[in-house]
């Protein structure tokens, strides 16, 4: 403890400031993040170690909570702005020391609607997971999909839906690379509330994800397959 | 002599257990399901609610409807189902389908009470709108801002709200002070403020289509 009762985060031993981060991660407390991966890097840690087990972790099981009822949306949304926050200082270093990736996904919200905060959250935790990702935003046609797949070559096409009315828009996307003959190179994960694996499967999407940690969790399967294959093939 | 200058409303009085047909609905439609049924003198219908408050939880909606659905169906003639889709990804008609049960047509009330044709019409011009009702006009303070964390997290505004552009208020009825709420609420998201009178729209054909004895 300082001198003013606050905890001095400096004071902790490396394992009790990962544990500390969980903690602020999990109540949110984006500036106390930010301090202890600052302090992390300053010690010699990877920025990929901060990243996967200060952040990542604490992330996980914020993740477990809100699947549990335990947390609500404004407590995850809180947790994932100080996620953020300690990614936009790992982001550049990460870049700069190679850390491993895992695949490439381009992600965006459906045309007609405009709800990205699951995408989001997917985003920012395939991030952490390792992967390179490429946000379109909200409202993305089929044109739109269709250009940045052909633009960034992606191993995955994560499509996002909030409204019962703007989900069988994923559908077009589907059928249209289908009609294109580039349906099969791509794993196509989606997900949104009001999806479902019956939704996911009659729409020709290889995957539906119920959650951002579901997404990540699946993703790397699909890598892990293709990797597999082509090893195989090899 | 003393007048008493009766309200269409006052004429007739709805009271639950009397009718044949069951209406199961949504809580945020009971207010507007009573009004419409004394206003019309519908002695055909008698109203069990659900939380309205499952809007944002809709996994808990089907499987409620259809314990309904099931608990009920030997007291009455039929049964007719009022809520939208709400977020239940087809769900809820495919639970009503193997019930044998109907409800209203469309995705949400929003569209029903705008008239369905109506509201997708609108769609591409308007999906950057934030649709109140009378219900949540006079519920945003708890439903909306506090029900989204707002009030303890004002910070999170722009996470829930930065991509809408503004605040319609679909009125089912004339009603100043939730003019007046529509306005603050608008307010207090940032958002420019649209107010359109809908009145009940399909909730009141749909219900009327019902509404005769049934032999």
């Amino acid at each position: 403890m300082s001198d003013d009762g606050e905890l001095d985060l400096n004071s902790l031993s490396n394992e009790d400031l990962v544990l500390q981060v969980h903690d602020d991660l999990y109540d949110g407390l984006k500036e106390e993040v930010e301090a202890a991966v600052h302090i992390l890097l300053g010690r010699g840690w990877a920025p990929y170690k901060v990243l996967t087990e200060a952040l990542v972790e604490g992330m996980r099981i914020v993740g477990i909570d809100f699947r549990d009822g335990i947390l609500f949306v404004p407590e995850v949304l809180l947790a994932a702005n100080s996620m953020k926050a300690g990614m936009f200082i790992l982001r550049p270093l990460l870049i700069a020391t190679g850390a491993p990736r895992l695949g490439k996904m381009v992600i965006g919200t459906v045309k007609g609607d405009i709800h990205d905060i699951g995408k989001n959250l997917v985003g920012m935790m395939m991030e952490g997971a390792g992967f390179e990702v490429i946000d379109l935003g909200i409202n993305n046609s089929v044109e739109k999909y269709l250009g940045a797949i052909e633009e960034h070559g992606p191993d995955i096409l994560g499509m996002s839906a909030l409204l019962t009315t703007t989900m069988p828009y994923m559908k077009v996307v589907i059928d249209t690379m289908k009609e294109k003959g580039m349906r099969d190179d791509y794993v196509v994960l989606v997900g949104g509330a009001p999806l479902n694996e019956e939704f996911a499967k009659a729409i020709g999407a290889d995957a539906y994800c119920r959650d951002a940690a579901v997404a990540v969790e699946t993703a790397k399967s699909f890598m892990a397959r293709k990797h597999n294959q082509l090893a195989a093939k090899g | 002599m003393t007048t008493v200058d009766l309200k269409p409303s006052d004429e007739f009085q709805f009271a639950t257990g009397k009718g044949e047909v069951l209406l199961i609905a949504c809580g945020a439609l009971a207010r507007e399901i009573v009004d419409l049924i004394e206003r019309n003198r519908w002695a055909a219908f008698d109203v069990q609610c659900l939380p309205a408050k499952w809007h944002n939880t809709p996994q808990f909606i089907v499987p409620a409807v259809r314990e309904k659905i099931r608990t009920q169906r030997g007291k009455y003639k039929s049964i007719f189902v009022l809520y939208g889709d709400c977020g239940t990804g087809g769900l809820l008609d495919k639970m009503l389908e193997e019930e044998g049960v109907e409800r209203i047509d469309g995705p949400h009330c929003y569209a029903f009470f705008s008239g369905n044709p109506e509201f997708a019409s609108r769609a591409d011009d308007e999906f950057t709108a934030f649709y109140l009702t009378d219900y949540l006009a006079r519920h945003f303070d708890k439903l909306i801002w506090a029900g989204l964390g707002l009030d303890r997290h004002p910070e999170l505004l722009s996470s829930y709200f930065g991509n809408y552009t503004k605040v319609i208020y679909l009125a089912q009825t004339h009603d100043k002070q939730l003019i007046e709420n529509g306005r603050k609420a608008a307010e207090q998201l940032g958002l420019a403020y649209e107010y359109r009178f809908t009145g009940y729209g399909e909730l009141e054909s749909d219900i009327a289509a019902r509404s005769a004895p049934l032999a």
